[in-house]
């Protein structure tokens, strides 16, 4: 078993890692299908879910997980409490610190924001969405639904879609998908596509006809309301009508791609409700579940690193 | 009386160092020579293989006072300043308040006289409050002390504002030293645009920002027969518009500072705010453009780009971190690691810092002649010492060079024949 101190991002975990953490995620996925649970794992041990942004989906994947293993969990949400009051992250750090806290799930608005609070605290830190860096708990769990559905995790075709720019979980994935060996696409308007991504391996389309062709997984990312009113693209329904994955789009794709999206959808941005709902083809729901076993692997390892 | 020997030094005429001895007599270079008798009374310093130069002349530097004194405040800086062998600092204006009214002019010139180891010329605010919306005075800022007119760390944006700035200034022979960049462009940016900052989720601002705002005042100097100056100039593209032109004759002229010619955006490494800086650094080959122009002249001068932050601007999230790093006592040193490596000789590098700033400002002094001021820096080009933030003379530790070796000891430093540190 691979041993880190903290998972502050995709970046810095190898190819065994990545996969001993999703074998572990496996027999969670497992365990949690069967109704019981392991509470002796973490016992003792405290959780503390610190959330400078909301967040309700991620916040409750890592508080279930937590519990599954029978630490004790408490949630923080800090946008409403301490900032307005003046205290900074490392006041936070200070205060956490002398709480003896284990595990320390950070999201934060700012990148790097869990690396800085990592350096200042005991815990170990897992990063659950840092501004526009990363969100390394998100790719592993796209990464175990894909492998779950297609039986491997590697010489795959995957595309991302829209929002690339603002994305902390594109760049997980791309880390992730291209060290495992797939070939990573991004696809959407050059406003809102990171300058210079195309130097990591990963292929840049602006046309969803030419990004989808052939591809194995389709991937919709989330595009912010403030990005849609004339300051990245001129409108919700400019975007939807090139970019919004809809039956005609993934059309281009393999007959049997997967279609993904990290939540919450917009529904009619930039993705269709036809094709988020198609059992047949939508995994939405299985990435949910698919939360929960890694986010429980990331804290059983975790935690084990840390004894 | 003071007798250097066994010295080299630089005097006004020769193009190489030369060994010999230095006497200072009431505050003044009195006389200087191969082997000069030792007066009576005379204090006599023997310091083989060290270097006798004028002292450095600092074109940019932001003191913290008034308004930031939790930074810096004009007593640590002129401590920090003599440690590094700086003897002369040109005061930006952008202080809180800032220096757009003359008696506050009057004010510096005077706090730095209280010193008695530095000389302070604080430049005069281009707007009121550096607020880019309306012409300070000029010409009482002038007649107060100021040397030349900007608004510090803040473009002059406005197209129209920049081109009355240019006009007006010309009228009482003033420069216009600008922070060139394109504020639009560069808005809510925290490092330069690039792949690096794409992966670590950083907004980018890109390298053009600085070659538009550039290439912009380049034509508005031309349409008004103003000078321009341009501070911390960072870019390739910036430096070739700017050596284009100087050959045809127009007012430019431009600095840049250690930072961007020693470092480039690889040593923000994970997330060190420290290494936050505005302009932010740039890629390689925008450094290895940097060293080029100083080499080749177009660069006029080499400032300390002095910007002293406390704990509380830099220990937070990149994006949230206050820009600027210290860069009193660092001056030097990072300097002469580009004559070690070949890329300037020492002559050159010490006009950089001394000759060439002095003529900018209109000063007599920053050579080595018979009768200029005494105001000199004794230093040993071979001894190194390790750079470490927490350490540094002065109250501003932000140094973006922490853990950096360099080669060049202050061993002294002289205001008017005075010994100041050392």
């Amino acid at each position: 078993m691979t041993s880190f101190r903290h998972l502050l991002g995709i970046e810095g975990l190898n190819p065994v890692a990545v996969t001993s953490l999703l074998d572990l995620a496996e027999s969670y996925v497992l365990l949690n299908r069967s109704g019981k649970t392991q509470r002796d794992l973490l016992r003792g041990r405290t959780l503390i879910n610190l959330f400078f942004e909301d967040s309700t989906r991620t916040r409750t994947s890592f508080e279930l997980a937590g519990k599954r293993l029978g630490a004790d969990v408490i949630n923080m949400s800090v946008s409403t409490s301490s900032v307005t009051k003046g205290e900074t992250l490392l006041d936070t750090a200070a205060t956490l610190n002398a709480m003896n806290c284990d595990l320390l799930v950070v999201r934060h608005h700012r990148s790097g924001a869990p690396a800085l609070l990592a350096q200042k605290v005991d815990a170990a830190v897992i990063n659950a969405g840092d501004g526009t860096h990363e969100h390394p708990t998100q790719a592993l769990l796209d990464a175990l639904t894909i492998r779950r559905n297609k039986g491997r995790l590697s010489g795959l075709t995957i595309a991302i879609c829209g929002d690339i720019a603002h994305s902390r979980v594109a760049r997980s994935n791309i880390l992730l998908l291209t060290m495992m060996g797939n070939f990573v696409r991004v696809v959407g308007p050059p406003t809102l596509i990171p300058p210079g991504i195309d130097a990591a391996g990963v292929s840049v389309h602006t046309d969803m006809e030419e990004g989808l062709a052939g591809a194995d997984i389709v991937m919709a990312l989330r595009l912010q309301k403030e990005r849609m009113d004339g300051g990245m693209v001129p409108s919700a329904r400019e975007f939807f009508a090139y970019y919004g994955l809809d039956r005609r789009k993934l059309g281009f794709a393999k007959p049997d791609a997967l279609v993904m999206h990290p939540g919450p959808m917009n529904r009619g941005v930039e993705i269709d409700s036809e094709v988020a709902d198609d059992a047949a083809r939508s995994v939405i729901k299985e990435q949910v579940e698919m939360g929960v076993a890694v986010r429980m692997a990331v804290l059983d390892t975790l935690a084990r690193g840390y004894n | 009386m003071i007798l250097f020997r066994k010295i080299r030094f630089l005097d006004e005429t020769a193009q190489s160092l030369r060994e010999g001895e230095l006497l200072v007599q009431d505050g003044s270079i009195a006389d200087f020579g191969t082997s000069l008798g030792a007066p009576e009374g005379a204090e006599i310093i023997e310091a083989e293989g060290a270097v006798l130069s004028p002292g450095l002349i600092d074109l940019r530097a932001s003191l913290g006072e008034p308004g930031f004194e939790y930074r810096e405040t004009i007593a640590s800086a002129a401590h920090a300043a003599a440690a590094g062998g700086i003897t002369t600092i040109a005061v930006l204006p952008d202080s809180k308040p800032a220096l757009d009214d003359p008696a506050l002019v009057r004010q510096i010139v005077l706090r730095g006289a209280e010193t008695g180891s530095v000389t302070l010329l604080p430049y005069g605010a281009a707007t009121r409050g550096c607020r880019g919306a309306e012409l300070a005075e000029y010409g009482l800022l002038k007649d107060a002390g100021a040397v030349a007119i900007t608004d510090g760390g803040h473009n002059i944006a406005s197209s129209r504002l920049m081109r009355r700035a240019l006009s007006y200034a010309s009228g009482f022979g003033l420069r216009i030293v600008q922070h060139a960049e394109d504020v639009e462009l560069a808005a809510g940016g925290a490092a330069t645009e690039g792949a690096r900052a794409s992966w670590m989720g950083l907004p980018g601002i890109p390298a053009a920002a600085e070659a538009i705002a550039v290439a912009r005042d380049i034509r508005l100097a031309e349409l008004t027969g103003g000078a321009v100056h341009f501070a911390h100039i960072t870019t390739a593209e910036s430096l070739a518009l700017i050596r284009a032109a100087k050959d045809r004759g127009l007012r430019i002229t431009c600095d840049t500072a250690p930072p961007y010619f020693d470092l480039n955006e690889t040593a923000i490494g994970d997330y060190r705010t420290y290494l936050k800086l505005s302009p932010p650094l740039r890629g390689e080959e925008d450094r290895l453009a940097v060293v080029a122009a100083l080499a080749d002249g177009t660069i006029d001068a080499i400032a300390s780009d002095h910007q002293p932050r406390d704990a509380d601007d830099k220990r937070l999230p990149f994006a949230d971190a206050a820009p600027g790093g210290a860069g009193l006592a660092t001056l030097l040193g990072v300097t002469l690691a580009q004559v070690q490596s070949g890329h300037l000789s020492l002559p050159q590098a010490l006009a950089l810092l001394t000759a060439k700033p002095a003529s900018w400002l209109g000063l007599d002094t920053g050579k080595i002649a018979k009768g200029k001021v005494a105001d000199l820096c004794l230093f040993h080009p071979d001894r190194s010492w390790r750079v470490a933030a927490g350490q540094l003379p002065g109250k501003a530790q932000n140094t973006p060079f922490d853990g950096r070796a360099l080669e060049g000891v202050v061993l002294g430093t002289w205001k008017a024949g005075r010994r100041v540190f050392g």
